[in-house]
């Protein structure tokens, strides 16, 4: 007869079948029994967070730095929905996260129990599938399942959540691998056949004006996928442009990517898109904050779609070729395909597309992410160009809050490995980048982990730092201070006649001091002249640090496609601005 | 409020509104009717009717017919999206002008009439598989199948005539002839 485990020495069981190395989480009356049993495993190492939300976005740096799945461990009642905002992050942006909550004991479930909520009900909608576990017996086929679930397709959270009483109570534990009924989201189900390639390769040969439009699924896909997409790219000769969440997967200093895309993407990036034949999606999913107004978005292409979820296609935009497919299987399926006829495309087809390429370079000469520097006063973009050039020299991972020093990180940090930028877009989550950068740091030891923040993003989770400090997580949060919330103060100054209600914050904190009591450094960057040295320190420092980079308050984020404007037609920069229809005004 | 002329979240063109019949097999576990129908609120689709109940005692499978609305790009999201979730296995749709389709729905009405107006009733509801399931006195309970269109009618109908409850289910369907959905 086996051996009868404990359900806790069964969650433990489960994780040492699964790899699991970390889990991120904070303790409770409800999950007890599992922290006591937390001893006996030495092979998985507890970080403990400040807040569970902090657990949360740790979890998901750890998952996105590090391609394997972030396991978090929650108690009942609040800690379960402190961590609804961390597991909604990770559903939007497709992040694999297994989430463990302890639940009261069955026998009070119901009963408006102290620390009860029901928790199933309240992430239902925001997990790929959650589970209530009332037979001990369960446990281990179900959280194998969970790992399963949130790995497979495209990937996201679930959530195991676990009543005191099982627990404690004694069963089988079995290892369960596949057991998984049927494949989600198309991963493995689909074979794709050498009619949907020819297709694919057909419509790559008759284009004049193409562009590849690629997103995080090509990160999900793994490493693999950006090798393979960067062959394809150079096979071809055509630009490519990347969504926020695919940064990374292609160089961004290669003279055919034509950065970022959609509201406050690049000049060039925008009218390709709008202006193509053919339009080649990888991994993307056709986001309002990329497609604008769908009825005039890209009106002349044609459309390939590759999605791994079938649900993704078709749901925004209609597409001419829709392929549901694992973005590595696909792409290895079509350069092998692709090798096989035709040798030498890139130049031979040169020709083809080089109009369209002067024509791109038309649009290039916008210099579209310029902006009127100062010797005074440390624009906040030079400030995220300066950290680039001082660190591009080494293996650099990027975390970022949300607001308009994202989008400036996103537009002037170059990217030309995948995994090594994180941030939270679907959702847009402030307070993700620095609980996340902890994540990033423990999966990427010895390398440098710098969170590009906001000052108002960075207070929502600023605790966190004491949980950095406690691991010694040398993490950088480097904060373009402003004392605003950015973006909210631009959309005021350009949609609501400069009423900045609301959006500006006395009584800020001195980030310095704060960056002492929590025993880690604190650098204040106030003029241009001393920002280099500054980043330098910064860089040498071997411990957490919060950088005070005291930036143009005023400053806004562009280019940008604002309200009441069709997609090809953008606002460059403070000298464009012009004023917005009333009707553009309520829209978001 | 004048038509917006904004590059974001304006509403593309409204297609044709469709109605369909979907048909979604499920492990009957914990929470699954709250999962499809959560699946419906949170990205807005309707749900008309909705009838549910295992019809596999050994493998604990049931079956769930839903009545919707919507546009033929709506529909086809509500395919894709209930196709994710992990209890669904599988998931028919059918247009409900599909000929080869068989419908149902059943109602119970409860009517306050002597004997002579039962009679009468009766005569009313014949086309409808009538059953008597309850008599008294002064009242009465029948039980109808037919089509939603004919209950409403029916329902008006009776209600000049002394109805005082009605309960009805949703639609249930089945393809006509051999076949089965797949």
């Amino acid at each position: 007869m086996p051996k009868l485990l404990s359900g806790a020495e069964i969650v433990f069981k489960s994780l040492e079948d699964q790899k699991v190395e970390y889990i991120f989480g904070y303790p409770g009356g409800a999950v007890l029994p599992i922290y006591d049993e937390l001893k006996n495993h030495k092979s998985i190492k507890h970080i403990l967070a400040r807040h569970e939300q902090g657990a949360g976005h740790s979890a998901e740096g750890y998952a996105r730095s590090s391609g394997k799945p972030g396991v978090l461990l929650v108690t009942s009642g609040p800690g379960a929905t402190n961590a609804v905002t961390a597991l909604t992050d990770a559903y939007m942006d497709s992040i694999p996260l297994v989430c463990i909550s302890g639940q009261v004991p069955t026998h009070l479930i119901g009963t408006d129990a102290f620390q009860e909520c029901d928790t199933t009900g309240i992430t239902r909608p925001c997990t790929k599938h959650n589970w209530l576990v009332k037979d001990v017996n369960d446990l281990s086929r179900i959280l194998h399942l969970a790992f399963e679930v949130a790995t497979t397709g495209r990937p996201g959270p679930v959530l195991v959540d676990i009543p005191k009483d099982i627990q404690f109570k004694k069963g089988k534990y079995k290892f369960f691998k596949n057991t998984l009924k049927k494949k989600l989201n198309g991963k493995a189900i689909h074979k794709i056949s050498n009619s949907e390639l020819d297709k694919f390769i057909n419509l790559i040969k008759k284009s004049s004006k193409p562009i590849f439009y690629t997103g995080g699924g090509v990160i999900n896909s793994g490493p693999e996928a950006s090798k393979y997409l960067r062959e394809l790219v150079s096979l071809t000769g055509f630009p490519i442009t990347s969504t926020l969440q695919g940064l990374g997967a292609y160089p961004g200093d290669d003279p055919q990517f034509l950065g970022m895309l959609g509201m406050h993407g690049t000049y060039e990036a925008n009218n390709a898109m709008h202006d193509c034949d053919l339009m080649i999606n990888i991994g993307a999913r056709f986001d309002d904050r990329i497609t604008g107004k769908v009825d005039e978005f890209s009106p002349g292409s044609k459309k390939i779609h590759v999605d791994i979820d079938p649900s993704s296609i078709g749901k925004n935009i209609k597409v001419d070729l829709a392929i549901v497919s694992d973005v590595t299987q696909l792409l290895r399926s079509l350069i092998k395909r692709f090798k096989e006829k035709n040798k030498n495309f890139a130049n031979s087809n040169k020709q083809k597309t080089s109009k369209w390429w002067e024509q791109i370079e038309k649009w290039r000469e916008k210099k579209s992410l310029n902006y009127n520097n100062s010797d005074k006063i440390i624009k906040p973009q030079y400030a995220v160009q300066r950290l680039y050039e001082l660190t591009k020299n080494q293996d650099t991972f990027i975390t970022t809050e949300v607001g308009q020093h994202q989008m400036w990180a996103a537009q002037h940090y170059k990217f030309n490995k995948p995994n090594r930028w994180m941030t939270s877009g679907g959702l847009g989550t402030m307070g993700y980048g620095l609980p996340a950068a902890i994540g990033v740091q423990i999966a990427n030891p010895g390398r440098l982990v710098v969170d590009i923040a906001g000052e108002a993003s960075v207070l929502m989770t600023m605790q966190e730092m004491s949980t950095a400090v406690q691991y010694r997580l040398p993490i950088k949060i480097f904060i373009l201070n402003n004392e605003y919330m950015g973006m909210v103060r631009q959309w005021q100054e350009l949609l609501h006649e400069k009423n900045y209600s609301e959006s500006y914050t006395a009584a800020l904190p001195d980030f310095v001091k704060l960056a002492e009591s929590y025993g880690c450094v604190g650098i204040r960057a106030k003029t241009p002249d001393e920002l280099d040295e500054k980043i330098k320190e910064m860089i040498s420092i071997d411990k957490p640090v919060i950088f005070d980079c005291v930036v143009d308050k005023a400053e806004n984020c562009f280019p940008m496609i604002p309200s009441g404007k069709p997609h090809n037609q953008m606002i460059l920069g403070p000298e464009e601005e012009e004023e917005i229809s009333d009707e553009g005004k309520v829209l978001v | 409020m004048a038509k917006s002329k904004s590059a974001y979240s304006v509403p593309g063109k409204i297609g044709k509104i469709e109605r369909h019949i979907i048909v979604v097999w499920v492990d009957n576990e914990a929470g699954v009717l709250a999962r499809i129908a959560g699946l419906f609120s949170g990205r807005g689709y309707n749900i008309e009717s909705l009838a549910v109940a295992e019809v596999d005692k050994k493998k604990h499978i049931s079956r769930i017919t839903i009545v919707t609305e919507g546009t033929p790009q709506v529909i086809e999201q509500i395919n894709l999206q209930l196709r994710k979730l992990v209890p669904v296995h599988k998931v028919a749709d059918f247009k409900r002008t599909d000929k080869d389709i068989l419908f149902r729905e059943l109602a119970l009405f409860k009517i306050l009439a002597n004997s002579k107006k039962q009679e009468k009733i009766k005569k009313i509801c014949k086309k409808f598989n009538p059953v008597v399931l309850d008599k008294s006195q002064k009242s009465f309970v029948i039980q109808v199948t037919a089509l939603r269109a004919e209950i409403d009618k029916l329902t008006l109908d009776l209600r000049r005539l002394g109805l005082i409850s009605t309960s009805r289910t949703g639609a249930v369907a089945m393809t006509k002839g051999a076949k089965i959905f797949n």
